[in-house]
């Protein structure tokens, strides 16, 4: 079917987490009857098992819907889904660049948060026409019309048509498909220029390699031509082309400038592939690429290391397999004396980490030790020159560090006003500095505060929720490097340092954190043959200790009537125990030790 | 019963000299380049050397709320079809193996219990079975009833060692123990045992039981040397699941973990100071009256139970009969544990003994002696007195023991 370029629509939903975006993106998917209801899965979009169970959509997705509007006529309308998380803004950016309009979709209890407007934002930016709908008026606490208000003070956009709507119970879908309708607008393009095409998704089949979402600019692109990808510089010929439909795969002679579509051209990585780049025509090559590419630069390290060593290889091939699929993680081989053998992994922001972590653990079968998350340290050295340390072990001696500087990052708090305090207690913990503060609406407020990123990736999520139980929303970007007076932190067992779990950390914060690593190792350390002391210590001088005391009895002491049973029983499981345990010079550890240390609850 | 059936009952199959045949063990654990060891039936056990044979008696006056072991309540007609039944499998096991057995003991439950008629009948099985020559033959009774006749019964019947249930010389440590006898009444039993001719007398003693203190177990230990018991079996207050002691453990006012290993050794040392020599994990001796039979448990060498509860370990394999005299009465076949023996069990056992783990005997049982690593592992805990190395082997000290369990493995799987 044939649809001419004046009747596509290509849209995106943008949303805070939970506001309603997927359920949303079902409810289109129903209206155009895309899905038969018996395949019609909640939240289709989301087909990550991951991503349905946190609620949170971590790839973008596309799919081409057939509209039958109230004019009539057939419209082509291309939803994107964008990824909800601040980790991932640079994908929502590209997917919002596939785009004329956005449906902002905002929740009617909670108003705006702060991933409606950085989302907003980000759209503004790339110049969509923003189409505001209120979710959730089924809710008792729903208050459609003061989030209304809202969306006009705080965003600045005209609300007054935004239709109110319940995605959960398919109440006035429709007239967020005539707005679709009318006020997205068509796209414009050269169909005839050469072929300048948007990559703002990509992902690995396994039998038809990598499947790359476009969005066609101008000139079009059809199977056979053979296609460059402008900034990466590779080529692929096109085997096939065509749409995404609800379930399936819809293949196309050929995909226009104004469309959105998939092209399959037997690409082995999604690296090759990367998101923002900008597809050409190897015998006709536009001259400039669309604006807007950017390598990934991953933000936060950490090592990921087998919980049992024999497992390394099926660790590497999962890193490899994840990394078919996720240009932004990085992985390469690190050796810790603690740990064996394992990875030094990079990635967008600590979601994008649980996420990866979740999935080597889940998808693959793994049982993973990782240790604690690093950010990219700047260290100016006495002798002159810069380095880079992302890795504690890569520290350089302090009589080598002219001056050590750290990521700071700008964050934006939204929260009700009565967790002010204990926001501003918390950032202040974290070594934030305020900026300013604004008030949303009458009971809400937006905090601004200049954050160090270490203070980030470690364990602020978690605290921000319990002290706002659960009501604040959060978002943050980089905005450069700053001076700082840098410590690393060593833990020492039995006289032994750990390598695995030493850190860098600000020198003021150095001993608190000492003293809890130290509480919490000796809590999950169990007691061996001898008297194994914990210490911490900061360039050689200790700054906590904590004693694990020798086991002094474990013995079975009764072994008659022939009945062995139990002892061998017990001694197949220590066999077993003794496979899962770190061993660090004489000291055994069990996994779970390393883990407790990277979360300590406040 | 004629043989197919019997083999059904007992699991493993006949030995390798019943079939004629050679059955050549030479496991994962033989070097390359040694000569296999000689042919066993049990890795390390001379084909068709003696066994020990174990008969347990599953019958008590009452249960001891600590005592996990199988029990159920005596009635005169139980006890006696239990007596037929442990009889006929005497008799068809015998035929079936054609092994001689050097020990045989009774245990508990308390065999006193089954009378001086039915622990003849199947002593006398088991002598015409197994030959029983030069035999130690152990009965355990407990202390409290009026047992001066049976002991003269036994004695006559050839019965030479006696194991008694004293568990200690204090009556308010007996009480809480939820014991039926006194201090007194125990040392009347082991004068009664004297006099009716026994000179091998092992008595129970229990340690870091509640209300135990360093002075009433030296009374304790006292008590066995007055007494003139040979060996003193000394063991730690296990609480075990699904006991009393178990249900409400918090209940207990029982000595903690660091006053629980003083305890044991200061027994260990109480004991040998009035000559008992340790040899084993909870066990004590006068030089040469050691437990033959419950040495070749330690030894992973061969025994034959019987009666429900009973483990056995012959020609290679471990089974073992449920614990239920109803399943036993009816016949019902023994529960396979697979095969034992091997290096890691034989390990684990040999290093509750004071003799520990050494060369020869590995060479003997394994065609090579104890592994380097093994060693090594063991010589690091010298230096804090859990391990006594040699040349040829090592041993655990009383506070090796008393870690034996995180020792044992450690020293074998320690990466």
């Amino acid at each position: 079917m044939e649809i001419p370029r004046e009747r596509i629509r290509n849209f995106c939903i943008i949303a805070h987490i939970d506001h309603g975006k997927s359920t949303l993106a079902d409810r289109i998917l129903e209206q155009t009857q895309a899905v038969p209801l018996r395949e019609m899965e909640n939240q289709i979009l989301d087909d990550m098992d991951l991503e349905r169970e946190r609620g949170i959509t971590i790839k973008a997705h596309a799919v081409t819907l057939v509209y039958h509007a109230k004019d009539g006529r057939d419209y082509a309308f291309n939803l994107i889904d964008t990824p909800g998380h601040v980790d991932f803004n640079y994908e929502v950016s590209r997917s919002l660049a596939a785009c004329e309009g956005a449906v902002l979709v905002v929740d009617a209890s909670q108003g705006i948060e702060a991933q409606t407007l950085a989302n907003t934002y980000l759209a503004v930016d790339a110049g969509l026409e923003i189409l505001p709908v209120i979710n959730k008026i089924d809710l008792p606490s729903a208050r459609p019309e003061e989030v209304r208000k809202e969306i006009e003070d705080v965003i600045g956009i005209p609300a007054d048509d935004a239709p109110c709507i319940s995605a959960k119970f398919g109440t006035n879908i429709g007239a967020v498909m005539e707005q679709i309708v009318r006020r997205v607008p068509p796209p414009g393009g050269d169909e005839d220029a050469p072929l300048r095409a948007l990559i703002f998704d990509s992902y690995y089949d396994p039998y038809r390699g990598v499947i790359v979402h476009i969005r066609v600019r101008d000139g079009r692109v059809k199977p056979g031509d053979v296609i460059r990808m402008m900034s990466v510089g590779s080529e692929f010929t096109v085997v096939e082309c065509g749409t995404m439909g609800a379930t399936k795969f819809v293949p196309c002679d050929c995909l226009r400038a104004g469309e959105v579509g998939v092209i399959a051209a037997s690409i082995k990585e999604v690296r090759e592939a990367r998101v923002g780049d900008t597809v050409t025509l190897a015998d006709r090559p536009a001259k400039e690429p669309l604006p807007g590419y950017r390598p990934v630069q991953p933000m936060v390290f950490c090592g990921i290391y087998p919980a049992d060593g024999a497992k390394y290889p099926d660790l590497r091939d999962a890193l490899e397999k994840l990394q078919l699929n996720d240009a932004a993680l990085s992985f390469e081989p690190e050796t810790s004396a603690a740990l064996g053998f394992g990875f030094r992994c990079g990635f967008l922001g600590l979601l994008h980490m649980e996420v990866v972590q979740e999935r080597l653990e889940r998808e693959y079968d793994l049982d993973l030790i990782t240790t604690a998350p690093s950010v990219v340290y700047h260290i100016l050295l006495t002798g002159g020159g810069m380095i880079s340390v992302d890795n504690p072990a890569n520290y350089p001696d302090p009589s080598q560090i002219a001056e050590a500087q750290e990521p700071i990052a700008g964050a934006h708090i939204y929260a009700p006003k009565e967790y002010v305090g204990n926001i501003m207690e918390l950032c202040q913990e974290r070594r934030g500095t305020f900026l300013d503060m604004d008030y949303v609406d009458a009971d809400r407020v937006d905090i601004h505060y200049e954050l160090p990123l270490n203070e980030i990736v470690y364990d602020f999520f978690d605290a921000l929720k319990s002290r706002t139980r659960g009501y604040a929303s959060f978002d943050y970007e980089l905005t450069g490097y700053r001076r700082s007076r840098l410590v690393k932190l060593d833990i020492l067992l039995n006289g032994e340092p750990v390598d695995a779990l030493s850190f860098i950390i600000h020198e003021d914060k150095a001993y608190a954190r000492a003293r809890k690593m130290a509480e919490k190792l000796k809590e999950k350390i169990p007691r061996q043959l001898f008297e194994v002391p914990i210490q911490a210590c900061v360039g050689g001088r200790i700054i906590a200790r904590e004693t694990v005391k020798a086991l002094r009895k474990d013995v079975l002491a009764k072994c008659y009537g022939g009945d062995i049973s139990r002892k061998k029983k017990l001694l197949e499981k220590q066999k077993e125990g003794k496979k899962r345990m770190r061993r660090l010079g004489t000291v055994e550890v069990p996994p779970e030790a390393f883990l407790s240390v990277l979360k300590l609850d406040e | 019963m004629n043989r197919r059936r019997a083999a059904a009952f007992f699991g493993p199959p006949p030995t390798a000299r019943e079939k004629g045949g050679v059955v050549c063990r030479s496991g994962p654990e033989t070097a390359p380049g040694i000569t296999p060891p000689r042919p066993y039936d049990t890795p390390g056990v001379r084909a068709g050397s003696a066994c020990g044979l174990y008969v347990h008696v599953p019958f008590c006056a009452g249960k001891c709320p600590y005592c996990d072991f199988y029990s159920v309540r005596a009635t005169g007609e139980r006890m006696d079809g239990y007596t037929d039944r442990i009889v006929q499998e005497i008799e068809s096991e015998a035929g079936r193996l054609g092994r001689k057995a050097d020990t045989l003991y009774f245990g508990g439950g308390t065999p006193s219990l089954l009378g001086a008629r039915r622990l003849i009948r199947i002593l006398e099985a088991a002598k015409r079975g197994f030959g029983l020559e030069n035999a130690e033959i152990t009965v355990e009774a407990n202390p409290g009833d009026e047992l001066s006749g049976l002991f003269r019964e036994l004695r006559a019947a050839g019965v030479n060692r006696l194991s008694l249930g004293v568990q200690s010389a204090d009556d308010a440590e007996l009480r809480l123990l939820g014991r039926r006898h006194t201090a007194r009444q125990a040392a009347r039993c082991v004068s009664d045992a004297r006099d009716a001719g026994f000179e091998n007398i092992s008595l129970d003693l229990m340690l870091a039981v509640q209300g135990q203190t360093e002075r009433s177990l030296e009374r304790s230990v006292a008590f066995c040397a007055d007494a003139g018991a040979s060996h003193v079996s000394a063991y730690l207050l296990t609480i075990e699941p699904g006991t009393a002691y178990g249900k409400n453990r918090e209940a207990l006012r029982l000595p903690d973990e660091d006053a629980a290993a003083s305890l044991y050794l200061s027994a260990c040392a109480e004991l040998e100071k009035r000559g008992y020599r340790q040899y084993e994990i909870s066990n004590f001796a006068k030089p040469g009256k050691e437990s033959r039979h419950n040495l070749k448990y330690w030894r992973c060498e061969e025994y034959l139970g019987f009666g429900p509860a009973a483990h056995s370990f012959l020609g290679g394999k471990r089974f073992f009969r449920k614990r239920s005299i109803g399943a036993f009465l009816r016949g019902e076949a023994p529960v396979p544990e697979g095969d034992g023996g091997g290096f890691e069990e034989y390990a684990m056992l040999a290093l509750r003994l004071s003799e520990g783990l050494r060369d020869a005997r590995c060479l003997a049982r394994f065609g090579r002696p104890v592994p380097a690593r093994v060693k090594a592992a063991a010589k690091r805990y010298e230096p804090a007195g859990l391990t006594v190395c040699g040349p040829d082997g090592f041993r655990f000290t009383p506070r090796g023991f008393l870690v034996s369990d995180a020792l044992t493995a450690e020293l074998l799987f320690a990466k």
